[in-house]
């Protein structure tokens, strides 16, 4: 079981509130995504269910038990680090133990883990060197060794990802999809970078300035923002914003439509001269100036379109895929 | 290029040359005690037996024959020891609090365990005299213990803290994560990560215990006094002895200044850099 709840939570810094009073909950099994920009309370969230920092006010809740006074490590939960943090003194072997060592699990019994982890893992053949004589990427893999052999109730990831390289952090953002599949654990992610979270979640909760914007699955932000930050925070690239006559036509003080909702016609609606185009084979991105609409409209075009800097673009937006926002940025049904 | 090569070469020899200079000016004065230990009492003050005498081991076999200097010597070890070893245990677990759970005050804390060595050590022998010998505590090793103790924690606290400060946070709180309670955290990730730290703090530590005479020569006479007592002892005013008072110096620093060759090593790198990072 792991159903994490927080109830009323706030978190200050001396005189600095970085959490207002803020609920949530995750079921057991879930796999959550805190996302936001950097600074948001995002960290500070999953460290305080951690147990890492103190709660202000409020109450954490773990299978509806009070721990927002019990230490960390009487928390049950695992927790990945954006620096891994291995023991640097341990071999492989020794780090992934070490939990379990703690917990007074008999050496058999370890043995037996550490082997089914370095297996599902691959790193049997790295369990007698140290953390030192590893990449990037086995760094990882032992850090998640360590947190799932001493069987938590949650997994919490600490940006887990964003110290590997671009190739690296797609294979591994794959492992720990498929690593939740097969456990069903309670997993609860911290990541700044939206992709991550759309690919990963079954729940986004998107994060600003400690508030939650909005909570919901990655289709339902994507398609329902509810407001215009998670309109703009959701989706690459980022949705255009269109203000004045073409919103006020639809009844909103500002509209959104995403780059891919936008097709390039012969004829059409709006005009615009060609800036950037970036090719990327199987889509094209185009940057294109002096619509009129906002200082430079993103539009994606699916396969190699060939037009090129200054070129005059004619544009159709999907008028169902608009959405409509009123002048205090939220989202008009 | 031929030019700035002859340049660095020679700026290098002038920095060696100055190196050596400054070098053997402060090896003068233990070369002057160790020769002079060597010499009668008599000849140590004649102009010219300088450098050119007949060597004699009279002095080093009448320090331990009427001196007992191997009492003093083992009052030196366990009191030295011990110091060190009961510093490191309020340090280690005190230094950890600082690094890993601060508080608004750590800093003050901080300051005010340094400020403590400012305090001239003359302006509280009146009181400790007068506690010790109440509290029955004249010439015991407790007494000598706990005092090298505490007038060493300021500097092993600071030492160890900034040790400690080098340890990436993160790997303490996986830790926690991990299960470890505070006891555990500091047996199983903090010493063994802080280890060079530790062994460079706890080499200083024994050093200047070892060393240390103004607290050791007033508070004791004779079952706790250690070897600075045994110094202090031979010093006469009209500086007769300088034979004796050498011999009795050089057995004195002899096992320090072995104890820091060996350790050279470690010394040097636990005080210039972490072993972590």
């Amino acid at each position: 079981m792991g159903r994490i709840q927080l109830e009323n939570v706030t978190k200050s810094f001396g005189e600095t509130q970085v959490i207002p009073p803020l609920d949530l909950s995750i079921e057991d099994g879930e796999f959550a995504v805190f996302v936001g920009p950097s600074g948001c309370g995002k960290s500070t969230l999953l460290r305080l269910i951690a147990g890492l920092e103190e709660t202000t006010s409020g109450r954490v809740l773990i299978d509806d038990e009070d721990v927002t006074l019990v230490s960390p490590s009487k928390r049950g939960l695992s927790m990945v680090f954006q620096t891994y943090a291995l023991y640097p003194h341990m071999t492989v072997r020794k780090n992934i133990a070490f939990p379990m060592r703690m917990a007074g699990l008999s050496e058999a019994e370890q043995n037996k883990r550490i082997m089914a982890a370095a297996d599902s893992l691959n790193l049997t053949d790295y369990l007698d060197r140290k953390p030192g004589q590893l990449s990037g990427g086995q760094r990882q893999r032992v850090a998640i060794g360590r947190a799932i052999v001493r069987d938590p109730k949650a997994f919490l990831f600490d940006e887990p990802l964003s110290n590997l390289d671009a190739a690296l952090r797609v294979g591994m953002r794959i492992e720990i999809t498929e690593m939740h599949t097969r456990m069903g654990t309670t997993m609860i992610y911290v990541t700044h970078d939206q992709v991550e979270a759309m690919t990963m979640a079954d729940k986004i909760v998107v994060l600003q300035a400690g508030v939650i914007e909005q909570v919901g699955s990655p289709l339902d932000l994507y398609r329902a923002p509810r407001n215009l930050f998670v309109a703009g925070f959701i989706g690459s690239p980022k949705m255009n914003f269109i203000e004045g006559d073409e919103a006020a036509k639809r009844g909103a003080q500002t509209i959104g439509i995403r780059p891919e909702h936008i097709d390039v016609v012969d004829s059409g609606p709006w005009t615009g001269t060609v800036g950037v185009a970036e090719h990327l084979g199987s889509d094209t991105f185009f940057h294109i100036h002096g619509t009129g609409l906002a200082d430079i409209l993103t539009v994606r075009a699916v396969g190699d379109v060939q037009m090129s800097h200054g070129d005059t673009i004619h544009l159709c937006p999907r008028e169902g895929d608009i959405h409509r926002f009123d002048a205090a940025g939220l989202r008009l049904s | 290029m031929a030019i700035v090569a002859q340049t660095t070469r020679r700026s290098r020899i002038s920095r060696a040359t100055l190196a050596w200079i400054v070098g053997l000016l402060f090896f003068f004065p233990i070369f002057w005690m160790v020769l002079t230990s060597f010499k009668t009492d008599a000849d140590a003050v004649k102009p010219e037996f300088l450098i050119w005498f007949t060597p004699t081991l009279e002095n080093y076999a009448n320090m331990t024959e009427n001196y007992d200097y191997w009492r003093f010597a083992t009052n030196s070890v366990i009191t030295s020891v011990f110091a060190t070893v009961f510093a490191l245990a309020v340090g280690i677990p005190c230094a950890y609090a600082m690094a890993f759970r601060p508080s608004r005050a750590t800093k003050d804390v901080l300051m005010w365990m340094l400020s403590t060595k400012m305090l001239p050590a003359a302006a509280v022998l009146y009181p400790m005299t007068f506690l010790t010998k109440g509290l029955g505590l004249y010439d015991t090793h407790f007494i000598v213990i706990m005092v090298l103790m505490l007038i060493n924690l300021p500097i092993v606290v600071w030492m160890l803290f900034t040790y400690f400060k080098e340890i990436p946070k993160e790997i303490i709180e996986a830790g926690q994560m991990d299960g470890v309670n505070t006891f555990g955290e500091i047996r199983e990730i903090l010493i063994p990560l802080a280890w060079g730290g530790i062994a460079s703090t706890a080499l200083l530590c024994f050093i200047f215990s070892w060393n240390e005479a103004y607290w050791t020569v007033r508070l004791t006479t004779t079952e706790a006094a250690t070897l600075s007592k045994l110094i202090e002892g031979n010093r006469a005013p009209e500086g007769l002895f300088f034979g004796r008072l050498s011999a009795v110096s050089a057995a004195a620093v002899g096992p320090i200044v072995v104890l820091g060759w060996f350790c050279q090593k470690q010394l040097v790198q636990g005080l210039t850099f972490g072993a972590v990072k």
